[in-house]
């Protein structure tokens, strides 16, 4: 008795802890509501088969507890309840499947309206680069990496002349414009997460692995590293700012003037913070 | 397959063996610790899993206490912490359940099972426990190293692992984890495949694979596949020790250490994740599988129920097993390989969801119409059931590609592998300890004090995981030692990782209540007689209990019938143990 009541009272108490408590994600910023949609998809399908299993346990553990006289029914195997076991759980997996694959081929495949930037992550700090006025990013190499070219810029790349290098962790972003961050790491793994975006991706060294995501509110998003990278992991913050065009426009040639001094070898700055 | 009860099948006579005096051990020593019994190997086992457990344990505290009461405990620094994760996480998975399933359960249950006097190595089996303890014992001094353990996660991603940024990375820890991990799989590959050889070599006669007894079959099919998953994790170990101490570049890219760079070139990063979740993805149905056959053969005694649908969960457990080795990148959905590979992939995962389902149903349908015995060990089953179907159930959230993006690496995955490897595999093993000591020891574990554990232990759980994927859903990040001033973190979350960490050290300070029974009954338990659960399979036949080196006596017995003869219509008990030739029935048609 007591041990059907407390089982249903795990179901029934998840279920009430589901629905009340404050815990819950972040409002969106970016366009991947869709993401979303499946992850309620999901909390349904999975809490009525959660449910539906617990209850019909705790109802067992009732109705067939061991009393005087009760003997078990022998029924080594049911070949057609088993069946139809297995086909309504593959469906049921299927109404999971086939939504998120959908999903995820919107999330790989990038507008071609997208802007490329730069997302660059080291122990333990952000930086960013801006392709500039050609709308490209030119070539780098980790081994180009010293003091006054931090993020290893190629200078004999032509279109490394108008790249804009932010150190020290503040992007800004136009609001409702698709980017493809390039994700670059000259050292160990990270990964860039900004919780309403939803998105996430690792940054791996020697290689360039990419995300992209359309802002779709204003405002200021925390920028969290989310792969473990060492003592100073949890530290590795930085903001997104997304901002209206227009400010976002007087932003860029604030920037733009620093940048210019930026490619002056020897002197460092074109640092939105210090660092 | 499953037989008729009602045989036609006449009395098979016994071998008959001569006992072989060579075989026998003489002294103490030879008896007690170096012994060859699978038995007393077994018990050396679980001994040093579940002490590698309560050290696993007392890191968790240390742990929560840090998330829950951040600040108040400084020395629980960043280093600190992260050594404390990675070890916690390698030992829990590697060192205490791999060990204690398959070193432990797999030892002592296999040859009494299947009706056979010992392993068929008996030498090896030996020598497999001694250098797991030797695997322990260089683990554990890592501690006492200089820069102390890694604290490079249970995962070991390099570069990170192996550089000056992560504890131990440049010191000592890194390379005792790697030698430590490389002497572990040395010596299981020596239990190993004594249980796979014992299996399908030693069975007694009439002990056909279908009629094996399903907790055999899962620590069989584990053994299986640990075999073919360890070499993986033993190259990887190999290579990565050769980036950290001879400056090889297997996953060294041309990089920069804080500002210099290093002389390396070349290396991918991502070959080692393949290789690490080529090995870590089997390694959690390593842990799983045998936690299933012993489940089903817990819930069918105590429910007095042939479990439902036999043939279909030996099926089962070998799709399980073999899928397992096609889903390992579900792992790094968002570790900037191919995104293409996210197809393959989430398919092939969620394609294992559905022998894994057929499973849970076939526990609660062997439930339905038993004549259930609320006794310890289901008990404990029951939880097992509740606990393993919530985590499954999250495991489809984060095997569905996209889903997994926004959850991966957060409090989410925490929350979802305690459930379902973590926390439902424990319960496994304490049900199946109240279970068998009666064997071990012809003495029963006190039943009030094991209530006591089980509803602490249940639901203390269930409470600290279960919340937590709501903290993960929200987007606190997992592996972070500090969530000081995130601002989209509200202060009631702060108030819940309180709860949180006030539940484990409850959870934690009640093994102690186990670890006395354990203990105490060993004297003062209620004398168990050689068959206390009235089960069907061999173990609990033996002529002695606890039984001695040899198991069986002059006679090995002989098996008439699959091991789920509970209830049987017509006849005089409710069950018919394996090797009972005669149903001792009136009436009634068999079924077929
Ligand atoms: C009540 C018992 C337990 C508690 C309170 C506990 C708590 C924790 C905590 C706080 C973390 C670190 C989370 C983070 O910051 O990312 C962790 C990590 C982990 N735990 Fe447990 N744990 C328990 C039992 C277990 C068991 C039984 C297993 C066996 C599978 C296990 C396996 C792991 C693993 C693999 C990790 C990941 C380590 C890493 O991130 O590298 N834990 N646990
Ligand atoms: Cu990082
Ligand atoms: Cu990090």
């Amino acid at each position: 008795m007591a041990v059907a009541l407390i089982l249903v009272l795990v179901a029934v108490g998840s279920v009430v802890f589901h629905l009340v408590s404050p815990w819950w994600w972040t409002p969106i910023a970016s366009n991947w509501r869709y993401i979303d949609d499946t992850i309620i998809i999901t909390f349904w399908i999975t809490g009525a088969v959660f449910v539906a299993v617990i209850l019909f346990m705790a109802y067992c553990v009732y109705r067939f507890r061991h009393q005087e006289g009760r003997q078990a029914h022998y029924e080594p195997e049911n070949k057609r309840l088993e069946w139809w076991l297995t086909i309504v759980t593959g469906v049921g997996v299927a109404a999971m499947l086939t939504p998120g694959l959908f999903v995820w081929q919107r999330f790989i495949t990038v507008p071609d309206d997208a802007t490329d930037i730069e997302i660059f992550g080291q122990q333990w700090q952000w930086s960013f680069r801006l392709p500039g006025p050609d709308g490209q990013l030119a070539t780098t190499d980790t081994r180009l990496i010293s003091p006054d070219n931090p993020l290893g810029l190629n200078r004999d790349d032509p279109k490394s002349q108008d790249d804009m290098v932010i150190e020290g962790g503040e992007l800004h972003l136009p609001v409702n414009k698709p980017v493809k961050a390039l994700l670059r790491s000259p050292d160990v793994l990270h990964d860039f997460y900004v919780p309403e975006f939803r998105a996430k991706m690792d940054l791996v060294p020697g290689q360039i692995s990419y995300i992209w995501f359309t802002p779709t509110r204003t405002g200021t998003f925390e920028i969290l590293c989310a792969e473990l990278c060492g003592v100073g992991h949890p530290q590795m913050r930085g903001k997104v700012i997304v901002q209206e065009e227009s400010e976002y426009q007087a932003w860029l040639q604030e920037q733009a003037s620093k940048s210019f001094a930026h490619l002056t070898p020897g002197i460092r700055n074109g640092t939105v913070m210090p660092d | 397959m499953v037989d008729v009860p009602l045989g036609s099948t006449g009395v098979v006579a016994a071998p008959d063996v001569e006992d072989v005096e060579l075989y026998h051990p003489h002294s103490w020593v030879t008896k007690y610790v170096f012994s060859q019994d699978a038995k007393i190997i077994a018990i050396q086992y679980a001994f040093v899993a579940l002490s590698v457990g309560l050290v696993a344990l007392v890191l968790s505290w240390l742990m929560r206490l840090q998330l829950g009461f951040p600040g108040v405990f400084t020395f629980i620094d960043a280093n600190a912490y992260y050594q404390f994760i990675t070890m916690h996480g390698m030992m829990m998975v590697v060192y205490v359940l791999t060990a204690l399933f398959l070193g432990g359960f797999g030892n002592y249950l296999i040859p009494l099972m299947i009706g056979a006097r010992d392993m068929v190595f008996p030498y090896v089996n030996m020598l497999s426990f001694w250098i797991y303890l030797l695997a322990v014992l260089i683990l554990v001094a890592s501690f006492f190293a200089p820069g102390g353990p890694t604290g490079a996660g249970w995962t070991l991603y390099p570069p990170q692992a192996i550089t000056s940024g992560t504890p131990g990375g440049q010191d000592w820890g890194i390379i005792m984890m790697l030698v430590s991990l490389m002497v572990f799989i040395i010596g299981f590959t020596m239990g190993g495949l004594n249980y796979v050889v014992t299996v399908l070599q030693a069975r007694a006669r009439g002990m056909t694979l279908m009629r094996m007894p399903l907790t055999v079959w899962g620590i069989f099919t584990a053994s299986f596949m640990a075999l073919l998953a360890f070499p993986a994790l033993f190259v990887g170990a190999v290579m990565m020790l050769f980036d950290r101490a001879l400056g090889t570049s297997f996953f060294m890219p041309a990089i920069v250490e804080m500002g210099q760079p290093l002389d390396r070139n070349g290396g991918s990063p991502l070959l080692f994740q393949h290789l690490f979740w080529f090995f870590g993805h089997p390694e959690v149905y390593i842990v799983a599988l045998p936690a299933f056959g012993i489940v089903s053969d817990l819930i069918s005694t105590h429910a007095r129920r042939n479990i439902f649908g036999y043939r279909m969960m030996v099926w089962a457990l070998l799709a399980i097993g073999a899928l397992s080795f096609v889903v390992w990148a579900h792992h790094m959905y968002v570790s900037g390989m191919n995104p293409y590979f996210g197809f393959f992939f989430a398919t092939t995962t969620l394609i294992i969801a559905i022998p894994t389902a057929i499973k849970v149903y076939n526990w609660i349908l062997t439930l339905w119409r038993g004549d259930i015995h609320l006794t310890i060990p289901m008990l404990f089953a029951l939880a097992f059931i509740v606990t393993f179907v919530n985590g499954g159930l999250t495991g489809l959230f984060l095997g569905n590609v996209v889903v997994d993006v926004p959850l991966s690496d957060t409090m989410f995955v925490v929350a979802h592998f305690h459930m379902v490897m973590g926390v439902a595999p424990i319960l496994v093993i304490f049900g199946a300890i109240y279970h068998w000591y009666p064997k071990v020891t012809g003495r029963m574990l006190n039943d009030g004090l094991g209530k006591l554990h089980f509803w602490v232990t249940f639901l203390g759980a269930y409470a600290i995981f279960f919340p937590m994927h709501y903290l993960g859903l929200m987007g606190i990040p997992r592996r972070y030692h500090d969530i000081a001033d995130m601002a989209f973190v509200p202060p009631s979350a702060h108030t819940l990782n309180a709860f949180i960490t006030i539940m484990a050290l409850i959870v934690g300070a009640i093994q102690l209540v186990f670890v006395f029974n354990l203990f105490w009954s060993l004297r003062h338990g209620r004398e168990a007689g050689g068959n206390p659960w009235r089960a069907t399979t061999l173990e609990w036949q033996t002529p002695e209990t606890p039984p001695p080196h040899g198991n069986w006596g002059r006679h090995l017995p002989v098996v008439y019938r699959w091991a789920y003869d509970y209830s049987v219509p017509g006849a005089d008990q409710d069950f018919i143990a394996q090797n009972q030739p005669w149903p001792t029935r009136t009436s009634g048609a068999g079924h077929g």
